[in-house]
């Protein structure tokens, strides 16, 4: 067992603490035009059976031709994993009969597979992290569909999925409690959309996990698992989880034993219920699939994708912590999502000063405009205001040509009404007031109309605020509030 | 009519070429042979409309000088290749009246070179079998009767169609497959020659797959003139199959006449088998006199795991065919027999579509793949397998050109004789060509003589892989000198 597993939360039960072992195997649809050995289409959401080749439909003596795009993409998510690239891989066939499986077998990868041990490293809450192990990738085809809802008497089948590429990512048994599951989930998730490999889409099916839940007692030998099948929500996967794990210990501690099966989530009921036992589970008769050669590449062709690899959640957050100054949380929060970390990095390109401005621009990004976002529940592709737009604003801030509030009043109106910050501040008189004449005038006005405060203020200067507040509501909240205090220092004489 | 038939690819070609008559006419004279020897049950499809439009629209083409290198030539196609919008059965119940909307790589060649097609030609079940006992459509009958004798037959399988046609005259050459010898059996017992090219010289895109590791298509022919002809049409790269080789096709016809002077031929002492035919043993010895009168040295070779070939290969071809076969389910295509649920939908379709010797294939290849049983059974007859392949690059290696063996244990026997009480019986008509496919090399069957009953026996020479250029020569040496052998007509 890997020494370095993070403990997780344990589950108390009559007979003491329960430790809770998971391991996933996570099902990612590969991005890529066409499926993983026809040239179909891989579009989601067509007419059933509309994209459907001979090789798909399994017409006799059709062949499988491996997809390279598939190859590439496989490999470099191994790549984005940390992970083992395995320059020969083989292609097994996996036989059982239903129609979603025309072939009569899944073609997939079982002795040898593409990707082999990696990691992953996962943010807990409160700042922590831990390590999740990777123990193998490997490519195989996704099934068809069967429609039960078309007639009362006959089932049909849609064969537009049938052949699609998945990536089996499997994990070891490294992850110790819904928590971490799901922070695994999201992590995964997120690499392999900055990677580009898969659209992570868990709506439409494009990743959905199998978890495999034990329990046991902390330090002692593995308990018998459970598989819970395809999973297709991170909130489900913990919901499981967790019951799942109660169910198990109450079993055990009530003088039973767990029988390895597979189960399924019913979402409505939050509970897990028993789709087959070890017993009836098939022999798939795994052989290498004589159609198809061993699948083989150069280290030249590995190094040559790592080359293209983009940057990745945890550099990208490293970077941001160093050469911005962003704390870790706002980093981590930045990077979560790869549309957010583009919007952000397409705000950073458009400011004049990004050594200046970076930070301003971070907070800007994750409180006003995520915070607006969250608010109408939109998501940042769909934002009303643009990075360059929101760029402009900041540099407005930085430059000193308008204060933080007024800004908020400028992110507003582009919010609403769109147009470019910089003309909306000279059109509509959004300029800060630097000019310490004008602003001494006001001062000078308020001292000697409040005599009775500017005696209090002189006793407890803490009160000059009142003054500063007095200045801004005068000057419509556009004189520098750098001068405006210094002038009151001054003429109060505190 | 009969000059028309009789003659070889070679020899139609020069007389298309010269105009002494057209490619109809040809097509014509062989669609009369064909519906007159119905008896033989070798077309299970004739496709006389489709042969002349095709004949027709090549004649068009040669008097314009732009015949491919089988222009007009009319040929069978076993029914294990796919053509589009004819009917393609594997002559197996379970595919039905299935119409492809897809022409094999392998036919496409054909027709790209300008031949002419006449029709599907019968065969075992999935090409299961050694005799031609297992079609759906019934056996085909061998065009060669033991003399004085009425007794009907077996063409060898699985291509037997394509053997007895080609014997009889029906066509001027047929395509084939050889999995464990159902090229090379099937010539031997009718005087045809049958090439089995080495594994990825021709495309299996197609074929109705049997055993996808050992699958080869090839020709069957009336010399080996003609078996080159047709070689250089069937074999090529394609894309489509990622098991064959992208290497070009060379003229094999050119290798015909060419010196084998010098050769190492290898005689395998492993193939002298125990209680082997005295007349088999005389042919083996006259056919290596005939190479060394040419030129040729001989030698003895030693091919030690021979022995472990024929179970070896009975593990490895059922277990890729228990898969291939997964497909014919009931539920896109073919057969269908109704059930009350999808498990009973399949097994009513699949017990009633797949006749006796398929489903023993399909339950002995499903058991050696099974857990706790894959290892003792599949995964022992692959490393049989590669020792097989090495017996060979070790005997190559010491410089040795070909191997020469007879190509089957014993002449053509009759419908019903063998198999019935014991499938081993059966099986045992493979052991001389099971190692070929094995190790994935070409061989060649080439008629040599005949048994004391006047039946036709065959000789077969095993060459380097992608070498079938020497083996056409080799083959030409014991042609010229063992002469041409064609059946009495009596159907």
């Amino acid at each position: 067992m890997n020494v370095s597993v993070k403990p997780g939360k344990l589950i108390k039960g009559q007979t003491g603490d329960w430790e809770v072992v998971i391991g996933m195997e996570i099902h990612a649809q590969v991005t890529s035009n066409s499926k993983l050995f026809s040239g179909a289409s891989t579009e989601f959401g067509g007419e059933p059976n509309s994209h459907v080749s001979l090789v798909d439909a399994a017409m006799p003596g059709m062949l499988p031709v491996i997809n390279e795009e598939c190859v590439r993409q496989a490999v470099t998510t191994g790549l984005g994993l940390n992970a083992q690239i395995n320059l020969r891989s083989v292609f097994d066939r996996k036989n059982y009969f239903y129609p979603d499986s025309p072939q009569g077998y899944q073609i997939s990868q079982y002795k040898s597979p593409i990707v082999g041990e990696g990691e992953v490293e996962v943010e807990l809450d409160g700042g922590k992290t831990a390590t999740i192990g990777i123990e193998r990738l490997h490519l195989e085809q996704d099934a068809g569909k069967l429609l039960h809802d078309q007639s009362p008497t006959m089932s049909y089948v849609d064969l537009n999925r049938c052949g699609v590429a998945l990536m089996e990512i499997v994990s070891k048994p490294d992850i110790r409690d819904a928590e971490q599951a799901k922070a695994y989930v999201t992590k995964l998730r997120s690499i392999l959309r900055y990677l580009g490999t898969c659209d992570g889409d868990m709506e439409k099916g494009s990743l959905r996990a199998d978890v495999n839940v034990s329990v046991r007692k902390p330090g002692g030998p593995l308990g018998t698992r459970c598989e819970i099948k395809n999973m297709n929500s991170i909130t489900f996967i913990g919901q499981a989880i967790e019951y799942e794990a109660r169910r198990q210990i109450e079993i055990i501690e009530d003088g039973g034993t767990i029988d390895q099966e597979t189960r399924l989530f019913d979402p409505n009921k939050g509970e897990t219920r028993s789709m087959r036992s070890k017993e009836e589970a098939h022999d798939y008769r795994y052989f290498p699939d004589p159609d198809l050669l061993p699948l083989e590449f150069t280290q030249g062709y590995v190094d040559e994708l790592r080359s293209k690899l983009p940057e990745l959640p945890d550099q990208k957050k490293a970077r941001f912590i160093e050469s911005l100054g962003l704390s870790p949380y706002d980093a981590g929060v930045l990077v979560a999502e790869r549309e957010s970390a583009v919007f952000y990095e397409t705000v950073l390109a458009g400011l004049a000063d990004k050594a200046r401005d970076g930070k301003l621009a971070a907070n800007w990004v994750i409180n006003e405009l995520f915070g607006r976002l969250n608010k109408e529940g939109r998501d940042i592709t769909g934002s009303p205001v643009s990075a360059a737009q929101l760029a402009a604003i900041v540099d407005l801030i930085g430059e000193g040509t308008i204060s933080g509030k007024i800004a908020k009043d400028l992110f507003e109106i582009v919010w609403t009404e769109g147009g470019d910050p910089r003309e909306l501040v000279e059109a509509r008189g959004m300029k800060q007031v630097t000019d310490l004449g004008a602003i001494e005038k006001v001062v000078d006005d308020i001292i000697a109309a409040n005599p009775d405060k500017v005696a209090q203020a002189k006793a407890k200067p803490q009160l000059a605020g009142w003054f500063v507040g007095q200045v801004m509501k005068q000057s419509g909240g556009k004189a520098n509030p750098q001068a405006v205090n210094d002038l009151l220092k001054t003429k109060l004489g505190i | 009519m009969t000059d028309l038939t009789s003659m070889t690819i070679a020899e139609a070609k020069a007389g298309l070429a010269n105009k002494s008559f057209t490619s109809l006419e040809l097509t014509d004279a062989h669609l009369a042979a064909i519906e007159a020897a119905r008896s033989l049950n070798a077309f299970i499809l004739e496709t006389p409309d489709q042969a002349r439009a095709m004949a027709r629209a090549i004649d068009a083409k040669i008097i314009k000088g732009e015949g491919g290198p089988l222009a007009g030539i009319p040929l069978g196609i076993k029914d294990l290749f796919a053509t589009k919008d004819v009917r393609t059965t594997a002559c197996s119940k379970i595919l039905g009246n299935f119409v492809p909307p897809y022409e094999s790589t392998v036919t496409s060649q054909l027709w790209r070179d300008g031949a002419v097609m006449l029709g599907k030609l019968n065969n075992d079940e999935f090409a299961m079998g050694s005799s031609n006992e297992t079609s759906c459509f019934g056996p085909v009958v061998n065009p060669w009767r033991r003399e004085g004798s009425n007794t009907t037959l077996v063409p060898g399988g699985s291509s037997g169609g394509s053997a007895s046609a080609v014997a009889a005259l029906l066509c001027m050459g047929a395509t084939a497959t050889d999995t464990g010898g159902s090229i090379r059996q099937p010539a031997a017992f009718t005087a045809t020659v049958g090439v089995k090219p080495t594994y990825g010289r021709c495309s299996r895109w197609g074929i109705v797959a049997f055993a996808s590791s050992l699958d080869q298509a090839g020709p069957i022919a009336r010399t080996v003139r003609d078996s080159a002809i047709l070689m250089r049409s069937m074999a090529g790269h394609d894309p489509k199959d990622t098991t064959s080789v992208d290497r070009t096709v060379p003229d094999y016809e050119a290798a015909i006449g060419k010196s084998v002077k010098g050769m190492k031929i290898g005689i395998p002492k492993e193939y002298r088998l125990d209680g082997m035919p005295a007349e088999i043993e005389k042919l083996w010895t006259e056919g290596a006199a005939w190479l060394k009168a040419a030129g040729a040295e001989l030698v003895e070779v030693s091919l030690p795991h021979t022995k472990y070939a024929l179970p070896a290969y009975y593990i490895v071809a059922p277990a890729e065919a228990s898969s291939n076969l997964a497909r014919y389910d009931g539920v896109r295509y073919g057969l269908r027999v109704p059930g009350r649920s999808i498990g009973e939908l399949y097994q009513n379709t699949r017990a009633e579509g797949f006749g006796d010797e398929v489903r023993r294939r399909v339950m002995i290849g499903t058991y050696v793949l099974s857990a706790g049983y894959y290892d003792a059974y599949y995964l022992r007859a692959q490393k049989v397998r590669t020792l097989i392949k090495k017996d060979f690059e070790d005997c190559f290696a010491k410089g040795v050109s070909a191997i020469l063996t007879p190509a089957t244990p014993s002449a053509a026997f009759g419908v019903g004789e063998k198999g019935g009480a014991d499938p081993v019986e059966m099986y045992l008509n493979d052991i001389f060509t099971v190692t070929v496919n094995m190790a994935g090399l070409p061989g060649i069957a080439v008629p040599a003589g005949k048994d004391a009953q006047g039946l036709p026996l065959g000789l077969q020479l095993i060459g380097r892989p992608f070498d079938e250029e020497t083996l056409f020569s080799l083959g030409e040496v014991v042609e010229q000198a063992a002469g041409r052998f064609t059946p009495q007509r009596w159907w």
